[in-house]
């Protein structure tokens, strides 16, 4: 399932905040979006995923998604979302408990999803015996369990520690190869968008707009820190965004 | 070069941590001292009871199976009364935590409600529903109503919007959202709520029976104090002072069980 976004533009009150973004989110890639802070990037993601209305433009879905997928569009949060009261399993069975899938299907579907996150000794854990980047494999099976067409992430790494940040990459990187997924995937780090990346979306400060999509060829397990057309990427994404950043600052400052 | 000292301490405190037997002790005591007054005359008799007579009418209302006949109408009476006002006040409380029409209609008839203090209200209350029991319900239901609505949509405005967000990005159906994210979420808010309300249905519980009761501990207090008998009149109060500690105790039992979760 392919996702356009065409002429999308959104205003709080009279504040613009996202102007004229049309996108293509190709099955099977991931889409990373950079930009400001404060630039609408939540914004749009919360937009693609359903849970907001643009004031203008639309969001299309192209094709079907696949017929056992149980929530094309799904959101990986940056602060988690795991409730606290129920276990490890019992976050991830949440999701699985109003579709019809039946017991000895959800069983399996846990335990498959627990096992690709390496959480599998964990399941009857509570998230406050978890560390940070274990709450977020949790939050990520949780995510894997409903076979999202889609996965929307909005800054999924960047509660994390720089160590846990890197691993968890690496567990992204690992699960995407073995499994091809589709993910927009939004962050700040430049590091993260040049790992993760096959498109990276550049967004101007508010309101807003597409500057740039810069594309990377190389395959997602063959890029390593020292790779030097990364490096080169990464300079030029950050070339980019610094003259945004610092006028954005400017702006927040003045008010 | 000046001497190396040590530097200060200035951390620690504003954090409570466990003292087990405190609590017993500063009864002990205060009991003790008492106890020790009216000995010594310094106390005179007219003023406080002096405790071990205090206990032995206790003991004397237990093998008289008199305790029972004046404890069990009142538990019944509080139970029957909270439990219909704690009940609708969870419900009440839920419906204005999520749906603005119903916190637009019924907060401003709560707050109305608050302040009244309900003991005025018996005397509606005994022509609305009897003398019997009815009106002592009726008291008791309104008094612990009031607090739990209160306690509880503060409970559910205070749920974490990015769990909700969360079970609707995942295509949670509405009734799956309340039952699973929010009273979970606004439980410790409405069992501390409860704690309150439960101490108002005790406070209640007394007044009517003592506005019109042959039985109960209120009914026991009164016809103590109309005589003067401040052996008797103590051991009322030895009993709701019990009473209090017992359901505290049982609610942070509950807590204890149910917030788990919670470090
Ligand atoms: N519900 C809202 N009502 C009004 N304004 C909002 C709302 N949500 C976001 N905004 C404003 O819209 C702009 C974009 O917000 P958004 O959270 O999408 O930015 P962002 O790019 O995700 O920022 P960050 O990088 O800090 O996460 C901000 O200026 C923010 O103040
Ligand atoms: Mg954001």
């Amino acid at each position: 399932m392919d996702l356009t976004i065409q002429g999308l533009t959104h205003r709080y009150d009279a504040v613009e905040v996202l102007s004229d973004i049309s996108l293509a989110i190709p099955s099977g890639r991931i889409v990373c979006i950079v930009g400001p802070s404060g630039c609408g990037k939540s914004t749009l993601l919360r937009m693609i995923g359903g849970l907001e209305r643009p004031s203008a433009g639309q969001i299309m879905q192209l094709g079907d998604p696949p017929p056992d997928c149980l929530n094309p569009l799904t959101f990986v949060f940056q602060d988690f979302a795991l409730l606290p009261w129920r276990t490890v399993a019992g976050n991830i069975s949440l999701v699985l408990e109003d579709r019809a899938v039946s017991r000895q299907d959800r069983a399996d579907r846990i335990a498959d999803v627990l096992a690709r996150t390496n959480l599998s000794d964990f399941a009857g854990a509570l998230p406050r015996q978890l560390s940070g980047g274990m709450k977020q494999r949790v939050a990520i099976a949780r995510a894997l369990a409903v076979n999202p067409a889609v996965m929307l992430m909005d800054e999924p790494l960047s509660a994390l520690d720089a160590q846990t940040r890197e691993l968890l990459m690496d567990d992204l990187v690992g699960l995407w190869t073995r499994t091809p997924f589709t993910a927009v995937y939004v962050t700040h780090n430049l590091s993260e968008a040049v790992r993760l990346g096959h498109r990276i979306v550049v967004l101007s400060r508010r309101p807003g707009r597409i500057r740039e999509v810069v594309g990377i060829d190389t395959p997602l397990d063959a890029r390593d820190a020292t790779d030097p057309e990364l490096a080169r990427a990464q300079d030029h994404l950050w070339h980019l965004m610094r003259e945004e950043a610092r006028a954005a600052d400017a702006e927040l400052a003045h008010g | 070069m000046a001497d190396p000292r040590p530097v200060p301490f200035r951390g620690g405190g504003f954090r409570p941590v466990q003292k087990r037997g405190v609590g017993l002790l500063v009864f002990i005591l205060l009991i003790a001292i008492v106890e020790w007054g009216t000995r010594a005359g310094w106390i005179s008799s007219l003023t406080l009871p002096r405790p071990s007579d205090v206990a032995r009418t206790l003991i004397d209302l237990w093998q008289s199976g008199l305790l029972f006949q004046h404890v069990l109408p009142s538990l019944s009476r509080l139970a029957v009364g909270s439990a219909m006002g704690v009940t609708a006040g969870i419900g009440i409380g839920v419906l204005i935590g999520l749906f603005s029409l119903a916190r637009a209609g019924l907060v401003p008839l709560v707050a109305a409600l608050f302040p009244i203090p309900k003991i005025a209200l018996l005397p509606l209350f005994v022509i609305w529903f009897g003398i019997d029991e009815g009106s002592k319900y009726a008291l008791i239901a309104l008094g612990t109503f009031t607090p739990t609505v209160v306690a509880t949509f503060g409970a559910v405005d205070n749920v974490d919007r990015t769990l909700i967000r969360m079970g609707q990005s995942f295509g949670l159906p509405w009734l799956s959202i309340v039952t699973k994210i929010v009273l979970p979420g606004a439980l410790p808010g409405i069992l501390s709520g409860m704690r309150i309300s439960l101490s108002i249905g005790i406070i209640l519980l007394v007044a009517a029976e003592m506005l019109g009761a042959q039985y109960g501990i209120g009914a026991y207090i009164l016809e103590a104090g109309s005589l003067y008998d401040l052996e008797r009149l103590f051991a009322g109060v030895v009993i709701l002072s019990a009473l209090g500690v017992v359901l505290s105790w049982a609610i942070s039992r509950i807590e204890a069980r149910m917030l788990r979760w919670r470090s």
